[in-house]
């Protein structure tokens, strides 16, 4: 009998008898567990069951409990982790091609726009009386959801229809705590009418959808739909406070309809091509009503059932355990459609082994297990035990993990070498700026003085010095707002910002801080003095710094604006106040990053247009930087489709910035990341939130090597008895002593001893 | 001893006002109910109306702590502050920010911080008292002085580094115990031998060197003299005399941690992955998450009372001569 199923007779026994005996019955037993999991190959130190040792299982962790696992409304990176495997949206990121390409996921094809005037002629996409664009989506038949209890039918009454669990009363709960604890699950294929009923659930005024405003500029109906559910809703609260289910299927939404079972069309003001990369978001993931319904029973929300909580979808993966506290569990969905791993990628796919499963089903693991680990130390040493398949590279851990020669090359060290573990390094679709607020009376303003100042300033941030200095390498230096692999991005001599770097040898140089000294006289700023008032130009960062490692970055900044003879004030504040500030637009100096939702250039450029501006329109343009040249440019940018013409207009816009510089161009990160030798299939996708069912395991060699990594060392602990049995020596032999001698002479040896 | 209890009972009331008063106000200082909204609603593309939205689904549309629009003991009841505090004295959680159902949670997490902070909690008195009565024994000797340095040396030394040490000696370098983690079936104990002897070392240091004292001090009143002058070993003496007589300021020190032990402990559990409540109110405050912060405060105040009550109540099985009036 395996040790596992010595673990199922414990919880048998326990389930008969719940009393004080079976407590010591089971300890006894855990006990004996304990001594038999050594003899069937699991190491003492493992974190996991000894019935999951060879399975092929993918064990990850999370340090932060997602606090939404809703599609309408997640929108980090921590929760696209795990709906990301579990929803799926209409069309996703090829797993291998780079540059990001779209392909279709539960979608027929990727969906190609028609485009009509206000007569609902058609006309082309670049017609200059183009009013609306129409997207018909056509989806794959034969998708099912995941087994849920959502679609259990009643099978004493199945022609009925009558679904089992959608009239529960608060005593129907009692024993009920997860979704498990329902005894009858049920599945349906998915329809055109889910996804429909998805983005109307944007709309709705309890979701608080982040994307509704961005969407309600695009989907036709979409501002005025959220308008009157709003007013439905709080009519149907103010009859009945209970009710807090809102049926969407009553109430059409014009620019979103069901063209038939499988196909749905969405209408769009004017022309928007990036609702394509919108629609690889989980946002527009298919959402069954029955679900809906399901957890708007009385008595869900309290025992945390809910759609927040428990999503369920048609992806590769199911969450089959969620205890946001210890562990999250994801398993592979029964009823998953199926999908083939891709057969072809970019050139040297072959070669790293990615093409290895080219063709085969997916997805490859049937379990991924995510624990909590909120402090680095325990992470990495399990990583470095094997219980981990991948880990990033925390601070400090770096040295140990990575070694980077004199020319830069980053290689791993020697014991991670031994250890057959992988590193793979990617630019993250991320940029991190330092901002000029433009609306301050100093730095901003679009004068030849203020923009010189702003110049100067740029070139005396070292960012090659701080790249190295706190991000141990783990970046490059920003030209511009656009990031490597995203079109509009220029790599080389061409693509260098000419206002703060040189082309030397081949590569980039920052311009010498004597040019940045000459900028600051013209400016009118000599010696750091201004000269129309003959004082001292003091600048204020604002900020939010409250790390170990913080103190010494404010120091560095200081350090850089000293080299113009300019102080710098740091501010530092918390995150709220820094949020406030940025709204007012009170600071004047700022740090800020954006991370790519999709891969397009108008994702980071909209960063700067102005009627995007954050104290004008609450916009996400945090430098309220507004030049028409650059505004009329993106405007004519955003709609294009990548092309000569579409680089061309970047171009131009980069020009106009460059020369400007509202920002200071600061860094894109760069990701470092290592992998066991045993799991493959692993290629950053930056964009992809659904990459686990690409990714295999040879659970075999992981056993093996966690086995070979981790043979208890047990002599210590003889050794640590022995060592106590001495220092209780001396303490046995003065008591036998005292023992010996009489009453009287312990009384005055003792009083002796107090006095 | 009824009346006594009941008299605490209702003492405590104005105490937990006070105190959840206090909380609302610290907490609403360094953060306002937009913050709050923009917390909940995400980082990109968060627009007015949504915050004005969540504000009112969450009720934190009203004033803070007086509406002045509203007149009599409407201008205190049309408040956040009223909305939020009165069902707690029904031990009514309510729902996080995020939606969850706090009691459910606390229900959930209280486990596993009992997991680890019953055994360190028992087994460290008892490992305290021996260390201290054996101290006691030695006492003025070498074996005493050397005890001493040893407590001292053991807590100055900070919590932290027994954890990480703890984990690296034994779980990296030993492999003998998981590095960090928890489960809640028969392998749970593998999961807490190592935080729980980590527990229990780090507080040997500060607790042994105050039994100790209080050992000293009883050891030098007149019964002990009477005791060992008709001729009982010294065993006897300090085990059955002078333990017995030096409860009340152990019961005093152990009582009233009693019902905290609940609450767990926040370096512990965080670093071994323990999912306890130690850690949940520092995520909410992180989180601003106003709910859980004035739950768990709440809860830690009554925990406080019932454990001051406890003690006074344990003062009268170990000491005659106490009466509660």
């Amino acid at each position: 009998m395996s040790s596992g199923n010595w673990t199922q007779v414990i919880a048998k026994i326990s389930a008969k008898n719940p009393n004080h005996r079976t407590v010591c019955v089971r300890l006894a037993f855990s006990m004996l567990v304990l001594l038999m999991s050594s003899c069937v190959e699991q190491s003492w130190n493992s974190p996991y069951p000894v019935e999951d040792a060879g399975r092929r299982i993918l064990y990850s962790s999370f340090s932060e409990r997602p606090k939404h696992l809703d599609p309408a409304r997640s929108y980090s990176a921590t929760e696209y982790t795990f709906i990301g495997q579990v929803y799926e949206p209409p069309l996703q990121y090829h797993y291998l091609k780079r540059p990001y390409e779209l392909v279709p996921l539960t979608a027929r094809e990727i969906p190609q726009p028609r485009y009509y005037n206000a007569e609902n002629e058609r006309v082309d996409a670049d017609a200059e009386d183009l009013v609306y664009s129409v997207y018909d989506i056509s989806i794959k038949p034969e998708i099912y959801y995941q087994p849920h209890p959502a679609f259990a039918y009643d099978k004493s009454d199945k022609d009925a229809g009558t679904l089992l669990y959608h009239d529960l009363k608060e005593q129907d709960l009692e024993d009920i705590y997860s979704l498990s604890d329902f005894p009858e699950t049920g599945s349906r294929e998915l329809v055109a009418a889910d996804y429909v009923y998805q983005i109307k659930r944007l709309a709705h005024p309890r979701v608080y959808s982040p994307i509704l405003g961005v969407m309600s500029e695009y989907i036709t109906g979409l501002a005025d739909y959220a308008e009157n559910l709003e007013k439905i809703y709080t009519a149907q609260l103010e009859s009945d406070p209970e009710n807090r289910y809102l049926d969407l299927e009553k109430y059409s939404l014009s620019g979103v309809e069901v063209v038939d079972r499988y196909t749905y069309r969405i209408t769009i003001k004017g022309k928007y091509p990036q609702l394509l990369y919108w629609l690889a978001m989980p946002f527009f993931s298919p959402m069954p009503p029955e679900a809906i319904h399901f957890y708007s029973q009385p008595g869900m929300q309290q025992r945390n059932l809910t759609l927040d909580w428990y999503p369920i979808g048609s992806g590769p993966y199911m969450l089959s355990v969620n205890d946001p506290n210890r562990q999250m569990v994801l398993e592979r969905n029964p009823n998953f459609h199926g999908e083939i791993y891709p057969e072809e990628g970019e050139a040297g796919d072959e070669q790293r082994g990615l093409l290895r499963d080219a063709g085969k089903a997916l997805p490859f693991i049937e379990r991924i297990i995510f624990s909590l680990e909120k402090e680095t130390i325990p992470y990495w040493s399990k990583f470095l035990q094997g219980y981990y398949d991948a880990s990033a590279i925390s601070s400090d851990s770096f040295d140990q993990a990575v070694r980077i020669a004199g020319q830069g090359e980053v290689s791993l060290t020697d014991d991670m070498k031994r250890k057959g573990i992988r590193l793979q390094t990617a630019i993250n679709a991320s940029t991190f700026y330092m901002g000029f607020n433009m609306l301050d009376s100093v730095l901003g303003g679009y004068t030849e003085s203020s923009r010189k100042l702003r110049q100067a300033i740029s070139i005396a941030l070292d960012y090659e010095e701080y790249i190295s200095i706190f991000s141990n390498g783990r970046g490059i230096p920003a030209q511009g707002p656009i990031p490597p692999g995203i079109f509009g991005f220029r790599d080389g001599q061409s693509g260098i910002n000419p206002y703060m770097y040189e082309w030397q040898d081949g590569k980039p140089k920052r311009k010498p801080i004597e040019y940045a000294r000459q900028l600051l006289v013209e400016a009118g700023y000599a010696e750091g003095i201004d000269s129309s008032t003959g004082r001292p130009l003091v600048l204020h960062l604002d900020i939010t710094a409250s790390g170990p490692d913080d103190k010494a970055r404010l120091a560095w900044y200081r350090k850089q604006l000293a080299k113009l003879k300019l102080q710098l004030v740091i501010r530092n504040t918390d995150y709220n106040r820094f949020r406030d500030k940025m709204r007012k637009g009170n600071a004047q100096i700022f740090t800020w990053g954006w991370n790519a939702d999709y891969p397009d250039p108008e994702n980071f450029l909209f960063l700067l247009y102005g009627p995007n501006s954050k104290v004008k329109f609450h916009g996400e343009n945090a430098a309220n930087y507004m030049n028409p040249e650059f505004d009329r440019l993106f405007e004519q940018m955003k709609t294009m489709e990548n092309s000569v013409e579409r680089q061309q207009i970047i171009d131009q816009m980069i020009e106009v910035v460059r020369r400007d510089s509202p920002w200071v161009w600061g860094l894109h990160p760069k990701k470092f990341s290592l992998f066991h030798s045993w799991y493959e299939n692993v290629k950053p996708n930056l964009m992809a939130n659904n990459s686990m069912k690409y990714r295999q395991v040879d659970a075999a060699l992981r056993s093996e090597m966690q086995l070979a990594w981790n043979k208890p060392i047990v002599w210590p602990l003889g050794l640590l008895g022995v060592l106590l049995l001495l220092l209780m020596l001396p303490a046995v032999l003065a008591y036998v002593r005292s023992e010996k001698q009489s009453s009287l002479s312990v009384i005055q040896k003792q009083e002796k001893g107090e006095a | 001893m009824l009346a006594y209890i009941i008299r605490r009972i209702l003492y405590a009331i104005p105490i937990l006002i006070g105190v959840n008063l206090i909380t609302f106000v610290l907490f609403f200082v360094v953060n306002t109910p937009d913050d709050m909204a923009r917390m909940q609603l995400g980082m990109k593309h968060v627009t007015p109306e949504a915050i004005i939205k969540w504000k009112q689904a969450n009720g934190y549309d009203k004033p803070l702590l007086y509406d002045a629009a509203t007149n009599g003991t409407g201008a205190l009841t049309q408040t956040i502050f009223f909305d939020k505090s009165v069902r707690l004295f029904a031990f009514q959680f309510g729902q996080s920010n995020s939606g969850r159902n706090i009691g459910h949670d606390i229900s959930q997490r209280m486990w596993a911080s009992l997991a680890i902070a019953l055994p360190v909690f028992i087994i460290g008195i008892l490992v305290n008292i021996i260390v201290a009565m054996l101290l006691a024994f030695f006492r003025a000797s070498y074996i005493d002085l050397s005890g001493v340095v040893l407590l001292v040396v053991l807590m100055s030394i900070s919590s932290l580094f027994y954890i990480i040490g703890g984990q690296y000696v034994i779980g990296k370098l030993f492999h003998l115990v998981p590095i960090s983690g928890f489960s809640t079936g028969p392998d749970a104990w593998k999961f807490l031998v190592l935080p729980i002897i980590i527990g229990i070392v780090s507080g040997v240091g500060s607790g042994s060197r105050w039994y100790r004292a209080i050992f000293l001090e009883e050891i030098s009143k007149d019964y002990v003299r009477t005791a060992r002058a008709k001729g009982l070993s010294e065993l006897s003496v300090l085990f059955k005399h002078v333990l017995k007589n030096a409860m009340i300021p152990v019961l005093t020190g152990a009582v009233v941690v009693l019902p905290l032990l609940f609450m767990g402990s926040l370096i512990l559990e965080s670093f071994f992955g323990i999912p306890g409540l130690g850690s949940y109110t520092i995520d909410a405050i992180n989180a601003q998450d106003f709910a859980i912060v004035r739950a768990m405060v709440f809860l830690g105040s009554v925990l406080y009372i019932v454990g001051l009550l406890l003690t006074d109540i344990s003062y009268t099985l170990v000491d005659p001569r106490v009466r509660l009036s």
